[in-house]
């Protein structure tokens, strides 16, 4: 079999693995497997940016938090319909994205991350400053009627599961087409060496600047899924505890891989869910795991996979 | 998770009796309805979604032994129509993301009957949607006005503890009365503080009063004193509601800012909860007065029910743990947790509950009460339910602190809290 | 209240949360400017200095001020130790990677903060200040007699927040003094420079990462013994300091001692001064982009020379 053939075989083979699993999983993993594949769309979003044009942002929740908010108010206020809301989540990441890396790409290294954290914060301050509007801390709950799509009930197992898997195959074919298009070899060669991308002609800002965008629309995407598929829409997801998490996800799973960022946050959700089942400490179980994990898999649970096994992985 | 799992101790005659009777009619019965039977014989499952971790965290350990504590009492008294209660405690890590997880986990794994115990508000908006959806009663214990206001569903109750909007209207009258009519509110820049702001400042004016100034500030402070000056001159009375771990330092610094000139200030002891009102730098508070859920010192005429609750709970005459005079209760919001539960029990026993076929029977049941006397099972006061709006209303305390420890000077009646209804639940399908 | 004596009591306060924020973050300056590593749990680090001191000063009896030169000694000291440890077991095995660095330190603060919460619980608990006193300050306004004296409503301050600007200013010093004076400083400026050409030259390079890693959590705690008098301990109190702490190192640019000093004035007046023209939320907010946009017109920091 080709490289490429496996690859096609391999995602293909997840995608169609995740949609079965759907009839045979008990009802609370059914549950929290809709509850990952969109949060895995985040984190698939963050790679772009951070596994492939190599730019660590601290500020990823901004963007999270514009879909969300961008749907939630639409819907909430504007009396939107899931499609239009999810539109317009859509319009509010591409605007803050775009408006986020136009100032923030002026620097590089930790200077982006600090902009992007700093960012991130006010945004997180301005949800709160509208309360009015966002009923800040405690946010918006939106009730079922607001979640039919189609005459679709998104409040339904059955339909908030393939929505949520709907989304996650967007996701990952569309990172993986990115991968394979000339447009992500260049971003790879920007992480690796910027320099030489520039020396060879390429517009290094132009590309990172549609990285940032890229990233900022799919996380703001997941984010106007979340909000729909689970009837809230609050601050905690603009702190930056939900930026740092799909950079934790990322790591876990591996930076620069299509399968990681999935594989990364289906292992932190059970590993907080099951520990919490054995210890009330279970902060303590997740942490030394997380040390551990450093020691013997400094690539990420599918970046090790790749360096022992399956060299072709994208 | 960690279960408290009382045994049922029942040895009363009407207990004993129904055993025999259930043993009796048992053996009699064919053999499908013994199986009925055994299954009924399971405990009730009670998911209480605590603040183990988080923010939350000094609440969450106190609703926890009040938890315990009635959990105890109501299998030692023979459990709920015959079968023993099971508390299941899963953290939510005082995450609204989380406490939504939490919630499936009580329905699709544990086989909870109902989920219960959530305090911040943000919790309940995140969790309250998938309670809905997954049909499973939700008995909250928030004081957030998310429920009354119609925002939730027919699903989550609020039957243990006074919204904010009902606390803080029934606090207006004595504040205009005896502090001051001019007053500057310095709350968190959360909904939490936009609740008491414009709830508050409909209250005063309607007692003839003003709000001179609303001071909003953003929950990441750490520093306080640079706000201060905002506060007009004309001020009579500060109404302050602060909360989270920098609030020591929001007391100490207004202190230090007045100095030995300061106006009538009036709190609400949400912002020292779990602190020992002793504490170095909170000297300045001596004479100020409090909004309390229930009086955290014991009074001088002290009501027999506060006396069986502090001691059943393990708590002393200054609201401490028994075991360590420095872990100071969260006694103004955790008998909502004691209460909830008694509740709990007397809306199954009144639906007849079986098992989850019977949830809608339960809410119900629920929204049919209406009284609830003072007793031990709501030792914080009597209360009035309204099955249209799924929130209970109860007296409020307003203590002075003086000498070190906090009098009540007024109890609000439970009328002083009414406001028109914003929703009528009952009115929604199932 | 005035305009005047405002302005003068949101700038006193501006250098008060300046002198906090120099606290804070001369630890991180240290480790971010020799090892290049971020340390997430550089907050715990701040963390456990302030819960080590109320453990410390509960325990001592006698005057406030007791307790509190013993929590001065010992806290650091304690934490200085497990962070050097923190950094032999855990640091030198991932090599110092930066993105391996990130997740293993987010581990470390996840077990420091839930060790932290079962043993010193949820509560936030004061610390007694060693002194303080209430100093109200004078202002001047043209009377009728020219220019004279007067004490305006609220205008003051404490003689313990003075204290802080001075101790900070103090720690600084010493840590200026440690890196440009002695030979430890020296090992730990090759180091910074170039590692590769200071391991050829004998330096034992990972004794002296140990040691920076150390120095760096026990600077962190002793800022946080510091503090906590006019904060409170807390088991989540470390958050907000690692981000500021880290923003001012960065604005300041990158292992400039003079440039975090500079980044911790400018960060904790604008603050202040920006909050008596606007509501707090809004001062909060625009004070954050001001920051930011700082560093997006001069990436490099306040003094750095080129940032990477």
């Amino acid at each position: 079999m080709s490289d490429r053939a496996k690859v096609l075989a391999l995602h293909g083979g997840l995608l169609v693995l995740l949609f079965a699993l759907q009839f045979v999983l008990p009802a609370y993993h059914h549950g929290n497997l809709a509850r990952i594949m969109v949060l895995a769309s985040f984190a698939v979003g963050y790679n772009v940016m951070f596994g492939y044009a190599g730019l660590l942002s601290l500020g990823h929740a901004l963007f999270f938090a514009a879909g969300m908010y961008g749907m939630g108010l639409a819907v909430q206020h504007g009396g939107a319909a899931p499609v239009p809301g999810l539109l317009a989540g859509i319009a509010a990441a591409l605007a803050v994205s775009l408006a986020v890396g136009l100032l923030a790409l002026r620097t590089a290294g930790v200077g982006f991350m600090i902009v992007t954290l700093m960012f991130a914060q006010a945004g997180y301050l301005t949800i709160l400053y509208f309360g009015t509007y966002t009923r800040g801390d405690e946010g918006l709950v939106l009730q079922q009627a607001q979640r039919v799509l189609w005459g679709i009930d998104l409040t339904q197992p059955g339909t908030r599961y393939f929505a949520a898997l709907l989304l996650f195959a967007v996701c990952v074919l569309a990172t993986l087409a990115m991968v394979r298009a000339p447009f992500g070899k260049v971003l790879i060669a920007i992480r690796e060496n910027e320099e030489r991308a520039r020396m060879l002609g390429y517009d290094v800002f132009r590309y990172k600047l549609a990285a940032v965008v890229i990233s900022g629309v799919i996380s703001g995407l997941a984010g106007a899924v979340y909000g729909l598929l689970f009837g809230y829409v609050g601050a905690t997801f603009a702190s930056v505890q939900y930026s740092i998490f799909p950079l934790l996800w990322v790591l876990l799973g591996g930076a620069g891989t299509v399968l990681g960022p999935f594989v990364g946050t289906l292992f932190m959700f059970y590993l907080i869910d099951l520990s919490s089942a054995v210890t009330s400490a279970y902060m303590l179980v997740a942490g030394v795991a997380l040390v551990l994990l450093t020691l013997f898999a400094p690539q990420g649970l599918v970046g090790e996979i790749r360096d022992r096994i399956w060299r072709w992985l994208p | 998770m960690t279960k408290i799992s009382t045994k049922q101790t029942g040895t009363t005659r009407r207990g004993a009796l129904k055993t025999l009777a259930a043993g009796a009619a048992a053996t009699s019965l064919p053999l499908w309805a013994r199986y009925a039977q055994a299954q009924t014989s399971e405990p009730i499952r009670v998911g209480f979604q605590m603040h183990r971790t988080g923010i939350g965290a000094a609440y969450g350990r106190w609703y926890d032994r009040t938890t315990e504590a009635a959990a105890r009492l109501i299998n030692e008294a023979g459990g709920i129509n015959g079968r023993p209660l099971e508390i299941v405690v899963e953290d939510d890590g005082t995450d609204p993301k989380r406490g939504a997880e939490v919630v499936e986990k009580f329905a699709t794994q544990h086989n909870c009957d109902v989920g219960y115990g959530t305090l911040f508000s943000h919790v309940v908006a995140g969790s309250a949607p998938r309670a809905g959806e997954l049909k499973l009663p939700y008995f909250v214990v928030s004081e957030g006005h998310h429920v009354a206001s119609g925002a939730l569903n027919r699903y989550t109750v609020q039957p243990g503890i006074t919204d904010v909007k009902s606390q803080v209207q029934a606090m207006a009258p004595f504040v205009a009365s005896n502090l001051g009519k001019k007053v500057t509110m310095i709350f968190p820049d959360y909904a939490f503080g936009h609740d008491h702001r414009d709830f508050f400042s409909a209250a005063i004016e309607a007692q003839g009063g003003e709000v001179v100034a609303k001071l909003a500030i953003p929950p990441t402070e750490t520093s306080f004193t640079k706000y201060f000056p905002k506060i007009p001159r004309e001020t009579e009375v500060i109404y302050h509601v602060m909360v989270g771990p920098a609030v020591l330092t929001f007391v100490k610094e207004m202190g230090e800012f007045f100095g030995p000139s300061r106006p009538e200030i009036f709190g609400f002891i949400d912002s020292l909860e779990a602190v020992d009102i002793s504490s170095p730098g909170l000297e300045f508070l001596e004479g100020t007065y409090f909004w309390e859920g229930m009086p955290r010192y014991a009074q001088a005429e002290q009501s027999p029910y506060d006396k069986f609750y502090r001691e059943h709970v393990g708590v002393d005459d200054k609201g401490a743990s028994l075991s360590d005079a420095k872990d100071v209760s969260t006694y103004a919001h955790m008998f909502g947790c004691w209460e909830t539960l008694f509740v709990i029990k007397a809306g199954m026993e009144a639906a007849g509950y079986q098992g989850p076929q019977d949830r809608p029977a339960l809410i119900e049941a629920v929204e049919a009460m209406t009284e609830m006397p003072y007793s031990n099972e709501h030792p914080q006061g009597a209360k009035v339910f309204n099955g249209k709006t799924h929130q209970v209303f109860g007296p409020q305390y307003i203590s002075k602190l003086e000498g070190g420890m906090l009098k009540v000077q007024h109890t609000t009646s439970i009328e002083d809290g009414y406001y028109p209804d914003e929703v009528d639940y009952t009115k929604m399908s199932f | 209240m005035d305009f005047g004596p405002y302005l003068m009591l949101a700038s006193l306060e501006g250098a008060v949360t300046a002198a906090v924020l120099a606290l804070t973050a001369i630890g991180l300056s240290l480790v971010f400017g020799v090892m290049r590593v971020v340390n997430v749990a550089h907050g715990e680090f701040f963390m456990l200095g302030a819960v080590l001191a109320w453990w410390v000063a509960s325990h001592v009896g006698g005057p406030p001020a007791l307790g509190f030169v013993a929590a001065l000694a010992i806290a650091p000291l304690a934490v200085g130790g497990l962070a050097a440890l923190a950094d032999m077991t855990v640091l030198k095995r991932v090599a110092y990677d930066p993105e391996r660095t990130i997740v293993a330190t987010i581990g470390i603060l996840y077990i420091i903060q839930q060790v932290t919460l079962m043993t010193y619980g949820p509560e936030a608990r004061p610390v007694e200040p060693p002194f303080n006193t209430r100093l109200a300050l004078p202002w001047v306004e043209w009377g009728e007699s020219g220019l004279q004296l007067y004490w305006p409503w609220g205008l003051s301050t404490t003689s313990y927040k003075l204290f802080v600007i001075g101790a900070a200013a103090a720690v600084l010093v010493g840590v200026w003094l440690l890196m440009a004076r002695t030979r430890i400083g020296l090992l730990m400026r090759a180091t910074q420079l170039d590692r590769e050409m200071a391991l050829a030259f004998g330096i034992p390079v990972e004794r002296v990462y140990a040691m920076v890693f150390g120095i760096g959590g026990a600077l962190a705690a002793l800022g946080a013994v510091l503090i906590v008098p006019i904060q409170q301990a807390h088991y989540l109190m470390g958050g907000d300091p690692l981000l500021l702490s880290f923003i001012v190192v960065i604005i300041g640019g990158l292992g400039s001692l003079p440039g975090t000093v500079a980044a911790a004035v400018l960060i904790g007046l604008s603050d202040g001064i920006i909050s008596v023209f606007f509501s707090p939320t809004l001062a909060k907010i625009l004070a954050t982009l001001l920051v930011a946009l700082v560093l997006v017109f001069r990436p490099q920091g306040l003094f750095g020379t080129g940032a990477k």
